[in-house]
C-alpha cells in the first residue's frame, strides 16, 4: 500500500522537453517511476529518455493509460496545463511550479473539487512512496521504504526530517509535499485521512510552518485519529508581518502564530518536536 | 515611464470627483521597482512580496471602476495643501502609509481652515508610523457620516476561495468586530459574485432601499476589481453613507505579485522595504532582515525558518532570513553573500540540503566566491543531499570544512559568532 502513488501508477510529464522536465524525468525513471508519456506542444513524436512525447494531453491519454500528471510548466501557463489535464480526465495532478498566481491557483482548485481531481501543489517537491515510485523533484537517496506517512508544507525541511528518520532506520510509506503557497490542492486533513485509512502507515509525521490555519484545522482531525502523529513546525522565531519565503508563511493580524499551532496540535494529542532531529526520536517512541 | 506619467503624473479632474495630483507625487511612484515592472515584467517572476497600495491609489482604482470616493488631492509638501483647502470648508488630512493602525498612531487629522490644514499637514509629514516616515498625505473633503459599513473581499486559504466579508459595524478594525456582526460569504470563483448574492449581503446590512442598491453595486464592483487586478484583498472600511450617497471613505488593495505579467498597465507598485530587501528581490531571493548577528543562507523557506529557530535554540540570533532557492550559480551566490556581508554579521551559516540544488554545484560556487570576495568573518557550511560526497570533497580540496548535521553546524556558528563578538 501507500497513498495516492504506488509502483503501478502511470505518469505523464507535462513540460517534458524543458530543462527541469528532462532532468527530473531522468531522475524519476532512475527511481523506478512508471513514466509513460510526456507532453510538449509542437514536439510530438520526439522521445525524452525513451519516453514518447505528445503534442497535447488529449493525444497522450488516447495513446497511453495515465493515472497522474506532473506539471513542469512556467507559472503563467500552469492554469492552462492543469485545465488541459483535468479536461482529459487525469485524476491526480502534481504541480511542481512555484509562483503560480493566487487567482489561478483558486481556479485550478475549484475545478479540481468539482471534478474530483486530487491536486498536490503548486510549489511542491511532489510525492514519493519510497521504494515504489516518485513524482517530483526530491532527491532519490534520502528515503527509506517503511511505515511512517509524512505530510509537509515545505520541501527542503521535509528532506531534513525524512533523512533524520531514514538514518534512524524509520522508513516512510508515502511522503507528500502540500506546497508552500497560500492556495494548494490537498490540505493536511485530506492527506491525514488517507494515512489513517492506509493499512501500511502506522504513524504520521506532520511538518508545518507559521501562517494560515492549516495546522489548527489538521489538529481538529487529529483528535479523532487512531494513529499517532508527530509534528514539527518551522518559524518559531519569525517576526509578525513578514513573509518568510513561502507565500503562506506569514503571521498576519495576530493569526498563524507558532504558539497557536503548537497549542492546537498538542491539545489534539500530537507530539510536537521542537527540533528537527527530535522527530525521529518521538516517532520511535510511538510506533 | 510614459504610461506611468499619463496615469499618475498629470493633474486629472474627473467629473465631480477631483484628485489633484501634485507634481511631486509621481516622483514618489517613480521608484525603480515601479519603472522596472513596467519595462521588464519578467524580472520579478521568481519573487513574492505582498504588494499593498496606498489609500489614494486604491481610491483611484475605485473611482475608475465607478465606486464613489470623497473629493481629494495628494501632496508631499505641507504648504501645497492650501490649493485644495481653499475650496473646502472642512478637510481630513490622512497620512499615506501601508501599516495598519494609522488612526491610532495619530496619522489622520481634521482642519477647518487653510492655516490649520497646513499645520496639520506639516505635523503629519514629520510623523513616523511604525518606524516609517510619512512622505505623502491625502487631503479630502470632510464627510458627514450617517452610517459606517465594512466590506472586504479577501482570500480564504482553508476554503481555497474568495471570501466576502461585510458588517454594519464599519469604521473599527475588523478584528474588533464580533463574529455575530460579521457577514461572511464564500465565493465560487468559477461562478463569480453574482448580483443576487451582492443584493442579499446589502439587504442584511440593515440599509434602506436606496442605500442597499448602492451598496450592492459597490460590492459587485469590488469583486470586479478583485479579479481584474489579481488582488489578494480589496477592502473598504468604512464605506460611508453620507446624505444618501455611499462613498468609500478609506480603501485598501493588496495585489498578488505573482500576477505582474498580466496587470493592467496602470497599476502602481509601492513597497516599503530596505535597500537590501529590494536588491535581494531583484536577484530572486527571499530575504527578510532580522535583528541578530548571524548571517543565514539556506535553500528552501521551511529549512531557512527552521535554521533560524535552531540558531535561537542554541542561544544565537539570526541577522536575516535568506532563502536562496534552488539555483546554485556562482554569480547568484556572490550577490547573495554580498547582501549578507553588507549587514556586518559576526559569522555566516550556509545550510544547503540538496534536492534540485546539487551539492557539488554549491561547493564549486562557494569556492569561487570565497576566492573573489574578501570574507573576514567565520563561515560555517552544512552540505547534504544530492551529490553530497562530491560537494564535500570539493570543499575539502580547498581547505573548507563542512558539516553533515545541522545541529552541529549551528552550534559551531553560534560559538564563532560569540567569540568573534568578544574579539571585536
Amino acid at each position: 500500500m501507500a497513498i495516492i502513488l504506488n509502483q503501478n501508477t502511470k505518469i505523464l510529464v507535462q513540460g517534458i522537453t524543458g530543462n527541469q522536465g528532462q532532468f527530473h524525468t531522468a531522475q524519476m525513471l532512475t527511481y523506478g517511476s512508471k513514466i509513460v508519456a510526456g507532453v510538449s506542444p509542437g514536439k510530438g513524436g520526439q522521445h525524452v529518455h525513451g519516453v514518447p512525447v505528445y503534442n497535447s494531453v488529449e493525444e497522450a491519454v488516447s495513446n497511453e493509460k495515465i493515472d497522474a500528471s506532473v506539471i513542469f510548466i512556467p507559472a503563467k501557463l500552469v492554469k492552462e496545463a492543469a485545465f488541459e489535464a483535468m479536461e482529459a480526465g487525469i485524476e491526480t495532478l502534481v504541480i511542481i511550479t512555484e509562483h503560480v498566481p493566487l487567482h489561478d491557483a483558486m481556479e485550478i482548485v475549484a475545478l479540481a473539487q468539482k471534478e474530483g481531481v486530487g491536486i498536490v501543489g503548486p510549489n511542491t517537491f511532489g510525492i514519493i512512496s519510497p521504494g515504489k515510485s516518485k513524482i517530483g523533484i526530491m532527491p532519490n537517496t534520502i528515503f527509506l521504504p517503511g511505515e511512517v506517512g509524512v505530510v509537509a508544507r515545505s520541501g527542503t525541511l521535509s528532506y531534513e526530517i525524512v533523512s533524520q528518520l531514514s538514518k534512524a532506520g524509520i522508513g516512510q510509506s508515502t511522503v507528500v509535499g502540500l506546497g508552500g503557497d497560500r492556495i494548494v490542492g490537498f490540505s493536511f486533513v485530506d492527506i491525514l485521512k488517507k494515512f489513517e485509512a492506509d493499512p501500511e502507515s502506522k504513524a504520521v509525521v506532520l511538518v508545518g510552518e507559521i501562517g494560515g490555519n492549516a495546522e489548527e484545522t489538521a489538529a481538529e482531525y487529529i483528535k479523532g485519529m487512531s494513529k499517532p502523529v508527530v509534528a514539527f513546525l518551522a518559524g518559531k522565531s519569525a517576526p509578525p508581518g513578514k513573509r518568510m519565503g513561502h507565500a503562506g508563511a506569514i503571521i498576519e493580524r495576530g493569526k498563524g502564530t507558532f504558539q497557536s499551532k503548537v497549542e492546537a496540535l498538542t491539545a489534539a494529542g500530537a507530539h510536537v518536536a521542537s527540533l528537527p532531529w527530535e522527530v525521529s526520536k518521538f516517532v520511535a517512541e510511538v510506533i | 515611464m510614459i504610461a506611468a506619467r499619463e496615469n499618475w503624473g498629470l493633474k486629472e479632474t474627473w467629473g465631480s470627483c477631483a484628485y489633484i495630483f501634485n507634481d511631486v507625487v509621481p516622483v514618489k511612484c517613480q521608484n525603480r521597482v515601479f519603472q522596472e515592472t513596467l519595462t521588464n515584467r519578467n524580472l520579478y517572476e521568481r519573487t513574492r512580496p505582498n504588494m499593498k497600495l496606498y489609500e489614494y491609489m486604491a481610491k483611484e482604482i475605485f473611482h475608475k471602476s465607478g465606486i464613489a470616493v470623497p473629493r481629494g488631492a495628494v501632496y508631499t509638501r505641507a504648504e501645497d495643501v492650501v490649493e485644495f483647502v481653499s475650496q473646502h470648508a472642512q478637510v481630513a488630512i490622512k497620512s499615506q502609509v501601508l501599516s495598519g493602525g494609522r488612526g491610532k498612531a495619530g496619522g489622520i487629522k481634521f482642519a477647518d481652515n487653510a492655516e490649520e490644514a497646513v499645520e496639520c499637514a506639516r505635523q503629519l509629514l514629520n510623523l513616523k508610523i511604525k518606524g516609517l516616515k510619512v512622505e505623502t498625505i491625502l487631503v479630502e473633503e470632510k464627510l458627514q457620516i450617517d452610517k459606517e459599513i465594512y466590506v472586504a473581499i479577501t482570500v480564504d486559504s482553508s476554503a481555497k476561495r474568495p471570501l466576502l466579508l461585510a458588517s454594519a459595524a464599519g469604521g473599527m478594525e475588523i478584528e474588533e468586530v464580533p463574529d455575530e456582526k460579521l457577514i461572511k460569504r464564500l465565493i465560487d470563483i468559477n461562478i463569480g459574485l453574482r448580483p443576487y448574492a451582492a443584493k442579499e449581503i446589502a439587504r442584511r446590512l440593515g440599509l434602506n432601499r436606496e442605500e442597499a442598491a448602492q451598496v450592492s453595486e459597490i460590492i459587485l464592483k469590488m469583486y470586479q476589481i478583485f479579479c481584474a487586478y489579481d488582488a489578494e484583498l480589496v477592502e473598504i472600511n468604512p464605506l460611508v453613507v453620507s446624505e444618501g450617497r455611499v462613498l468609500a471613505a478609506d480603501g485598501k488593495i493588496t495585489l498578488d505579485d505573482e500576477a505582474t505579467f498580466r496587470y493592467p498597465q496602470d497599476v502602481p507598485i509601492v513597497e516599503e522595504r530596505t535597500e537590501r530587501e529590494v536588491k535581494a528581490r531583484e536577484l530572486g531571493i527571499s530575504y527578510v532582515e532580522l535583528e541578530g548577528d548571524i548571517g543565514v543562507m539556506a535553500n528552501g523557506a521551511g529549512i531557512t525558518m527552521a535554521t533560524i529557530d535552531i540558531i535561537k535554540y542554541f542561544g544565537g540570533e539570526a541577522r536575516n532570513f535568506m532563502d536562496a532557492g534552488g539555483g546554485a550559480s556562482t554569480e547568484a551566490m556572490v550577490h547573495a553573500l554580498e547582501i549578507l556581508l553588507s549587514t556586518e554579521p559576526k559569522a555566516l551559516l550556509i545550510n544547503v540540503f540538496g534536492g534540485i540544488t546539487r551539492c557539488d554545484d554549491v561547493a564549486r560556487a562557494y569556492v569561487q566566491v570565497k576566492n573573489s570576495l574578501d570574507i573576514k568573518i567565520p563561515v560555517v557550511i552544512r552540505l547534504v543531499g544530492t551529490n553530497q560526497a562530491e560537494g564535500v570533497a570539493i570543499l575539502r580540496d580547498h581547505g573548507i570544512d563542512s558539516y553533515e548535521e545541522v545541529g552541529e553546524a549551528v552550534k559551531r556558528v553560534v560559538a564563532l559568532a560569540r567569540s568573534s563578538a568578544k574579539g571585536a
